[in-house]
């Protein structure tokens, strides 16, 4: 009988994989993108200063406009306090100790005269910065640090009269539109950390559209933050003449390490009549790790405002990594039967914290809004929803449309939803719809009695949670981001 | 293939099974009936390995290995399934992907080869057919807006799929219509082999003059207190659960 026994134990234990390994291997695979380049780099002294400012702009060769454009938001900052409404706990930041600037000491001229080191960190990431970039029929700008390393395929966008280029490279080349469009739709004082930024901002991508032009390949900038110690300051500023079409990506990822950095962003749309922009993120940032330690603050400025009437604007973000996420793309749609949209996947997991959502300000008439938020919250985070839809006076026959859902993963974290509405025209259609919902254990059993193990079963459900956005991203960012949330999710169960 | 011995299991502290026994063969088709509370669901639950069903006592041999101990996906892989008497829906995830991802899950599991799109899509072309399911079902939602009898045509569909060695179908008769019944059976009798077996979890007789069974069992109070051939499900039919009610008073009164 004893035999008997161990035989049958025997038989189970070659059938179950041993559970280590793979333990292993997942928590290895948790945040691929957590390595740092040894490259050398320049950087200002930590501290901020108008003598800070004044030297960064100088480092940059910027104009004089441009100089005291930084110093007039810096000194505007310097009368901000930081706000504190979000539901989102961090302590205070001591903006004395970042240091403000970081680039790589070689600078190259083309491609081919970027360090190897770096070319090898975007093939560690995934993003391909030589031929093959053109092949997938994306356009690449990488901002190292505080820096710009290389934008592909300017050549052939140039033929169609589309201008992508670093933000430095704009302020230096293209300075009539850069004055033009800067600050318009984002005030250097909007509130404390677009201040910040507009005082400090270090690179960016900036993309023209000519009209009539619908942009030949999807544009991408992608985002890396390797140095320790410093902040990133980037700032985009798209604008699409009148009739033009631009699809734009962006994708963040920074090193694993114990200290909280600083990512204050801002990004301003602008679309002219009949103009179309859609702007896609995945926001993969190191999240910090799993008691909570480290990761980025991830405080961003995004608005985008369709100027011209039957203008359209979308926003998709994926959000999975940083500590903290404090972020809310937004549409001001300014022209009449203009139409914002906003496609959000904010996913928490371990101790993050998301406070995120959008702002549609109806201004125009026949104005159309549509927000489709869906929260993700696992472990001990918390994940809330923060809207505004306003509809001015004049915005005859505004319609907003909002769907917000969030879905539980266990039973310690949170989810939130904050709605706000503010109407002030009588014929406007303002619909908000909400659920909250957990994965049920009939689900997780359900799938597993089908032969599909935990973690992937918890994937798939949050796959399907998440389709009604992923639909609205482009291919390629559509599968990145499904694996996104697959690797976020790891140790969610069980 | 199966060998349950004295299995006692305890949902919510209370005690469902007490002492449940049975034998299964590869090929046979065995048929539990009994009333309501009777432990039939419990037993499909226990062996498919829900959580929170608690054995306390007995034992669970399948193909020579301790069932009980086997995650619900481990024993997916071994060729357990279950046709849920109410399938659960997963919103936005697609029903043909769900099954492939089980499917390969399974084979991966075996040490098969996972099926490619165009493997895949082969089978499932096979197999609608004898299960008469319609492609729209296909490409939605696992369960999502199906009516009670797509649900349960779309359980034996994927048991069509994933062809397991023991199959057991949890009141798949409940809330059919007579039409909706056949086309079920048929698609069992269709899966009807000799590797294969069935446990057909019901309340009635009505299905077992579709899907023939080789065995009849009845269970009450948590124990099977009578078997016998499919004779018995008549005897059922005319006595009612009463009848088996004083023979199970009976049979505890002498154990």
């Amino acid at each position: 009988m004893a035999t008997e026994r161990s035989d049958i134990e025997q038989q189970i234990r070659t059938a179950v994989p041993s559970g280590n390994a793979s333990v292993d291997e997942a928590l290895n695979r948790r945040y691929a993108a957590g390595f740092v380049t040894d490259i050398e780099t320049e950087s200002l002294p930590p501290g901020l200063s108008e003598d800070i400012v004044r030297a960064l702009s100088a480092l940059k060769h910027e104009p004089e406009w441009m100089t005291e454009w930084r110093l007039a938001a810096y000194r505007q900052w310097l009368t901000m306090t930081s706000p504190e409404w979000a539901k989102v706990k961090l302590g205070p930041i001591d903006f004395q100790a970042i240091s403000y600037y970081a680039a790589p000491k070689k600078k190259p001229k083309s491609l081919d005269e970027v360090d190897p080191k770096l070319l090898e960190t975007y093939e560690k990431l995934g993003v391909p910065l030589h031929e093959r970039a053109k092949l997938a029929g994306v356009a690449v700008d990488v901002v190292f640090d505080s820096v710009s390393v290389a934008t592909t395929a300017q050549q052939e966008l140039a033929k169609a009269g589309v201008i992508f280029c670093s933000m430095s490279e704009a302020i230096r080349s293209h300075p009539e539109l850069v004055r033009k469009y800067i600050g318009t739709v984002v005030p250097q004082g909007d509130n404390f950390f677009a201040a910040l930024n507009s005082a400090v901002f270090s690179d960016g991508s900036f993309v023209f559209i000519p009209k009539g032009v619908r942009c030949p390949m999807e544009l991408s900038t992608y985002f890396r933050i390797n140095a320790g110690h410093t902040g990133q300051f980037e700032r985009t500023l798209i604008i699409a003449e009148e009739g033009s079409h631009v699809s734009y990506l962006e994708g963040c990822t920074a090193p694993m390490r114990d200290e909280n950095q600083l990512h204050a962003a801002v990004v301003e749309l602008v679309a002219l009549e009949r103009a179309q922009i859609k702007y896609s993120t995945v926001q993969n940032w190191y999240p910090g790790d799993e008691n909570g330690v480290g990761g980025i603050y991830n405080f961003v400025t995004k608005r985008g405002e369709c100027r011209g009437d039957d203008s359209k604007i979308c926003w998709t973000q994926v959000e999975t990594g940083s500590a903290i996420t404090w972020k809310y793309p937004s549409c001001v749609l300014r022209g009449d039967r203009s139409v914002g949209e906003f496609y959000s996947v904010a996913l928490t997991h371990h101790y993050q914290q998301a406070d995120t959502g959008t702002k549609m300000i109806h201004l125009g008439r026949n104005t159309k809004s549509k927000i489709v938020s869906k929260g993700i919250s696992a472990g001990k985070s918390s994940n809330s929803y923060r809207g505004l839809v306003k509809v001015e006076k004049n915005a005859e026959g505004a319609r907003n449309y909002t769907q917000c859902d969030s879905l539980l993963i266990g039973k310690q974290c949170g989810a939130h939803t904050f709605p706000y509405m503010e109407v002030k025209n009588p014929t406007a259609i303002v619909e908000h719809e909400a659920t909250t919902s957990k994965i049920s254990d009939d689900q997780m059993f359900y799938c597993r009695s089908r032969g599909i193990g935990e973690e992937d079963a918890v994937s798939m459900i949050v796959d399907g949670f998440c389709k009604q956005v992923f639909r609205e991203l482009p291919m390629e960012f559509a599968v990145e981001a499904k694996k996104l949330l697959e690797v976020s999710l790891e140790g969610a169960v069980g | 293939m199966l060998k349950i011995e004295n299995l006692h299991v305890r949902v919510a502290g209370k005690e469902i099974l007490r002492g449940l026994s049975l034998e299964v063969n590869a090929g046979e088709v065995h048929a539990i009936m009994g009333p309501n509370g009777a432990g039939k669901s419990t037993l499909g639950n226990v062996l498919a390995g829900r959580e929170g069903y608690e054995v306390t006592k007995g034992s669970v041999t399948y193909n020579g290995k301790n069932l009980l101990e086997l995650e619900p996906e481990q024993r997916a892989a071994e060729g357990v399934f279950l046709a849920f008497q109410y399938p659960v829906e997963i919103p936005g995830v697609n029903n043909t992907y769900f099954l492939r991802a089980a499917l390969n899950a399974q084979r991966k599991h075996r040490g098969e080869s996972e099926l490619d799109s165009m493997q895949f899509l082969k089978q499932v072309r096979e197999k609608i057919k004898v299960m008469q399911i319609s492609d729209e079902l296909l490409h939605r939602a696992v369960n999502e807006g199906f009516s009670g009898g797509e649900k349960k045509r779309n359980e034996i569909f994927q048991m069509a799929l994933l062809e397991p060695r023991l199959a057991i179908l949890d009141e798949t008769d409940s809330g059919l219509d007579i039409d909706a019944l056949k086309q079920v059976a048929q698609g069992v009798n269709a899966l009807r082999s000799p590797e294969r077996a069935f446990i057909v979890v019901t309340h009635y007789q009505r299905l077992l003059d579709y899907i023939v069974p080789d065995f009849v069992h009845v269970l009450a109070d948590g124990r099977i207190v009578e078997s016998g051939d499919k004779t018995l499900a008549l005897k059922l039919e005319e006595h009612g659960y009463a009848w088996v009610g004083e023979r199970g008073a009976v049979a505890e009164a002498r154990a």
